[in-house]
């Protein structure tokens, strides 16, 4: 195996190598890809849909598509560890089973909760960080349009806070406060939310996703401002979609899928 | 707009919306999961449908839908021509059909994640149904990770050796998705766009055929394409994963999963790349077609050998796969015909195949060929459809199996490629002995108690033979025998298909 | 050997170093025995492609694709920039006007197509990462070989 991985990694690289030789120089302005489509961007983008951050223009407006879809990765992601890591099933799985029983017994005279010691000085250090946190997360996510950010770092952001919760006040306790349930119901509303706008849309005459329409919906805006507004709200669905889903796949993969024990 | 023209993005959003909706409502009721995504497939398949009349009725066959209203090339668009409209018909089809089966199947194999499975089953529908009908290279891409995505996870949740057949799928998956992905990276570095056409009218204008750059990304598109295919010697990971994984999985994946990467293996070489680039190239399409020459004996060999039914059905997977790459690399019309025409055919016939051998599984518990013996007289009306999938495997005249391969034959002969020729015939030869001898088996054989994995460690599950009939749920017969209907309609109208084809071939310059 | 230098390792640098951090991670994930030396292989791939695109997308003396909301005039402070680079280029700059007019912001494109790639790379491994922990309960290794010779028995 290790002559063929061998072989076929030589082999693919030697004909990536002859291409290298064809590309344009790396970093001029008008190679290919960067005179043709990406100029429309750059110089129409904030004439367009208001938004100055280019990156998010293209992302929530002109391949808004691609980035539902996106969205629906990160959600399908989440439910598929969840669909896998219920089925465990062999004779390691009911030894792994057995000792968690008796854990469980141990756990009970000594009624310590989680099994983890609430350690007091990490536990004040998160209370006040965590608002912080979100905080400067849905700063994130607003502010998507303006600066660097958007709805995938601020719902990244919102889950390292979630997961920070549930490495120190232990899995159960954070999901008596955000349970499964609702996180999974939070994932789908997310998506819901963007492919809702763009239904919305649809529905009102126009191509789904085309925001232009929605300034019959937003008080005192024009077709331009629409499109930025929408951007906001389809982002506040990434963020939500994005935040509960990564928060799942912690908590399933740091528990084995029974979400009784975290890291 | 009207309703009719948002038609193309409607074939998505039914099951989109569907996974989504089903999920909420699956949190708080299981039962409700079935009904929800029978009606998103169903309203897809209606959908689907106009889609097929409106390209049928255009004068230029050609639907397009303009994703978030901006124009082509700056944003994302929805083509269909008479090439992907009947693709995408059978797949919303075939989907339609596996979703009303796997009602017991899945209360069975996958009980308390009902949810999870039907959410999950939706969205490998709208990936394969997204690839289907982007016109958007880019986007095609991200549709290959949602169905890919899916499908692992629908895969996994299988028992015994799926999740270590599923791994080794991520492995292949993976690096054929970031293949396809480098690939679409070359075409761009080179063109500057992401539209296909765009991209294709780029080449054209500027020449840029001659360039390395593009050969390496055609190479590397085609690769990636064939590892998710399952082509030749990139097929490993294919048998494993489909004979673990649950049976509505299977039922869904092996069917539609590698059709479509065929049908995308078809839109890079005629609509974004030029006939004449991809065969003028030397020995490169003769290479091909021996490799789909030995995907067609190997196969349907390794079928023959197999004691699983489900493995066999997964192997003749792969022959059949050898069967269609051949046809469009055999560089003629009649080929081409063919190969599209085969992909709507072999997309139903596996359906059919693998839907009555999930009734089998569902009855016997096993897919031992043994536990066909006798079925005949338990299970007349899946064993009917059995047969009758079995025949258009073959290729026996009022099926559809029959017309396609006739294209694929004839295509061979004027290509003057023998080897061809001869590969199909011995490969539908061998066919015909392994699906007689399962025939033989279940008429003639006496039923037996049938094998029970469990029983390996000494203790049988619970397993009460019943005397006489015992035959599937409706909600198993009326898909299956859709299924198998349809292929014999099918190959009643293949004339009326074929000329609706023919008008994508037509435009082709070979 | 000015030639070797500037042209072929300097000006694309950037290709070069892509092509072997992926063929590093190609090899791992086909040739490493341990499961999790794969993914960690298939993280490295794909992160290669990444670099690539982005390469793709960068521009000489080009700034963020964040335009001067508040400075005046939209994009008073890059067509600065453009100006100086249309300079060098003069005969590329007349020919696609365009280009010369965005020479002063890098190409935005790349980067969302990698924003979602990214978002997929994140997603496929943590499926993966699922289906070797139930791996590793089924058969109590993440060692290819050690399940290999489970499964037989």
């Amino acid at each position: 195996m290790k002559k063929v991985g061998l072989l076929t990694v030589l082999l693919t690289g030697a004909l990536l190598m002859v291409g290298v030789f064809d590309f344009p120089a790396w970093g001029d302005p008008y190679s290919p890809a960067n005179r043709y489509l990406s100029t429309h961007y750059v110089n129409q983008a904030e004439k367009e849909t208001a938004v100055p951050n280019l990156v998010t223009a293209v992302l929530a407006d002109y391949r808004s598509f691609d980035t539902m879809l996106e969205t629906s990765v990160v959600f399908i992601a989440g439910l598929a560890i969840f669909a896998i890591l219920r089925s465990i099933e062999g004779p390691l799985v009911q030894a792994r089973k057995r000792t968690e029983s008796r854990e469980k017994r141990a756990e009970k005279r000594d009624a310590g909760g989680d099994g983890q010691d609430p350690d007091l000085i990490v536990q004040t250090t998160v209370r006040l960080l965590l608002p912080t946190i979100q905080l400067f997360a849905f700063y994130v996510v607003g502010h998507g349009h303006h600066s660097p950010g958007g709805g995938f770092q601020g719902g990244v952001i919102l889950a390292a806070g979630l997961i920070l919760v549930a490495m120190t006040f232990g899995l159960k306790n954070t999901l008596k406060q955000f349970s499964e349930r609702r996180g999974l119901a939070f994932g789908s509303l997310g998506v819901l939310l963007f492919a809702g706008t763009g239904l919305l849309c649809a529905l009102m005459g126009t191509q789904f996703l085309d925001y232009s329409v929605l300034e019959a919906v937003y008080p005192f805006t024009d077709e331009i401002m629409a499109r930025s507004h929408s951007m906001l709200v389809v982002e506040i669905g990434v963020a939500l979609t994005v935040m509960s889903m990564l928060y799942l796949i912690y908590a399933n993969l740091a528990s084995h899928g029974d979400m009784k024990k975290g890291l | 707009m009207t309703l009719a023209q948002q038609a193309p993005a409607l074939i998505l959003l039914f099951p989109f919306f569907g996974a989504l909706l089903t999920l909420l409502i699956g949190l708080y009721r299981r039962s409700w999961c079935w009904p929800a995504t029978v009606a998103a497939c169903a309203a897809s398949a209606l959908a689907a449908w106009s889609t097929v009349v409106q390209v049928a009725e255009s004068s230029n066959a050609l639907v397009t839908y303009r994703m978030a209203g901006w124009v082509p090339p700056v944003g994302i668009e929805f083509r269909v021509d008479a090439l992907n409209a009947g693709v995408v018909f059978m797949i919303a089809m075939v989907s339609l059909l596996v979703a009303i089966f796997s009602r017991t199947v899945v209360i069975n194999e996958t009980a308390g994640k009902e949810h999870f499975f039907y959410t999950l089953f939706q969205m490998l529908i709208v990936g394969v149904l997204g690839i289907g009908l982007t016109g958007d290279a880019f986007n095609l891409y991200v549709f290959l990770e949602i169905s890919s995505l899916s499908s692992y996870a629908l895969i996994a949740m299988g028992r015994g050796r799926a999740a270590f057949s599923c791994f080794n799928y991520i492995m292949m998956g993976t690096i054929g998705a970031s293949f396809y992905l480098l690939g679409v990276g070359y075409l761009y570095i080179k063109t500057g766009s992401l539209n296909m056409v765009d991209i294709s009218r780029i080449m054209h204008e500027q020449d840029l055929f001659q360039t390395s750059t593009i050969h390496i990304g055609f190479l590397f598109i085609l690769i990636g394409v064939w590892i998710k295919m399952a082509f030749f010697p990139l097929h490993r990971w294919l048998p494993n994963a489909y004979t673990f994984a649950p049976t509505a999985t299977s039922a869904l994946a092996a069917p539609i999963m590698t059709k479509v990467s065929i049908y995308v293996m078809i839109r890079y070489m005629y609509t974004v790349f030029d006939p004449n680039f991809v065969f003028g190239m030397g020995p490169r399409s003769d290479v091909v077609v021996w490799l789909a020459v030995i995907a067609m004996v190997v196969g349907s060999f390794y079928a023959l050998a197999k004691r699983k039914l489900k493995m066999m059905l997964a192997y003749l997977v792969i022959a059949e796969v050898g069967y269609m790459v051949g046809g469009a690399w055999l560089a003629n019309k009649t080929g081409l015909t063919g190969a599209i025409f085969h992909i709507m055919a072999d997309g139903l016939m596996t359906a059919a195949l693998f839907l009555s051998a999930g009734a089998i599984y569902y009855k016997r518990k096993s897919y031992n060929v043994t536990a066909l013996k006798g079925m005949f007289q338990k299970m007349p009306f899946t064993m009917g459809a059995f047969a009758l999938a079995a025949l258009s495997m073959i290729g026996i005249p009022p099926t559809c199996g029959f017309f396609s391969k006739w294209y694929l034959i004839s295509a061979g002969i004027e290509a003057g490629h023998y080897g061809f020729v001869g590969g199909l015939l011995f490969s539908s030869l061998v066919n015909a002995i392994l699906f007689f001898r399962l025939l033989e088996y279940a008429y003639y054989g006496e039923v037996e108690t049938p094998y029970v994995a469990a029983g390996k460690r000494g203790k049988k599950k619970g397993f009460r033979e019943k005397s006489g009939r015992d035959e599937a749920p409706l909600s198993m017969l009326v898909p299956m025998w859709s299924a198998s209907l349809g292929l014999v309609l099918l190959g009643f109208y293949s004339g009326e298909v074929i000329a609706f084809i023919s008008r994508y071939v037509a435009e082709v310059q070979f | 050997m000015d030639w070797l230098t500037m042209d072929l390792i300097v000006a694309r640098f950037n290709y070069w170093v892509y092509i072997v951090l992926m063929m590093i991670g190609l090899y791992a994930m086909i040739a490493k025995n341990n499961y999790m030396k794969k993914l960690i292989g298939m993280a490295i791939f794909q992160t290669a492609i990444m670099l690539f695109y982005v390469s793709i997308g960068t521009k000489k003396g080009a700034s963020i694709p964040i335009l001067d909301h508040h400075g005046g005039e939209h994009g008073a402070g890059s067509a600065h920039i453009a100006g100086e680079a249309a300079l060098k280029v003069g005969e590329a700059a007349a020919a696609f006007p365009e280009a010369a007019a965005a020479a002063g912001t890098t190409n935005p494109l790349p980067h969302v197509l990698m924003l979602t790639a990214i978002v997929v790379g994140v997603a496929t491994l943590g499926v993966a990462m699922a289906v070797v922990q139930k791996i590793n309960d089924q058969y109590g290794s993440i060692e290819e070989d050690e399940v290999l010779k489970r499964i037989k028995l």
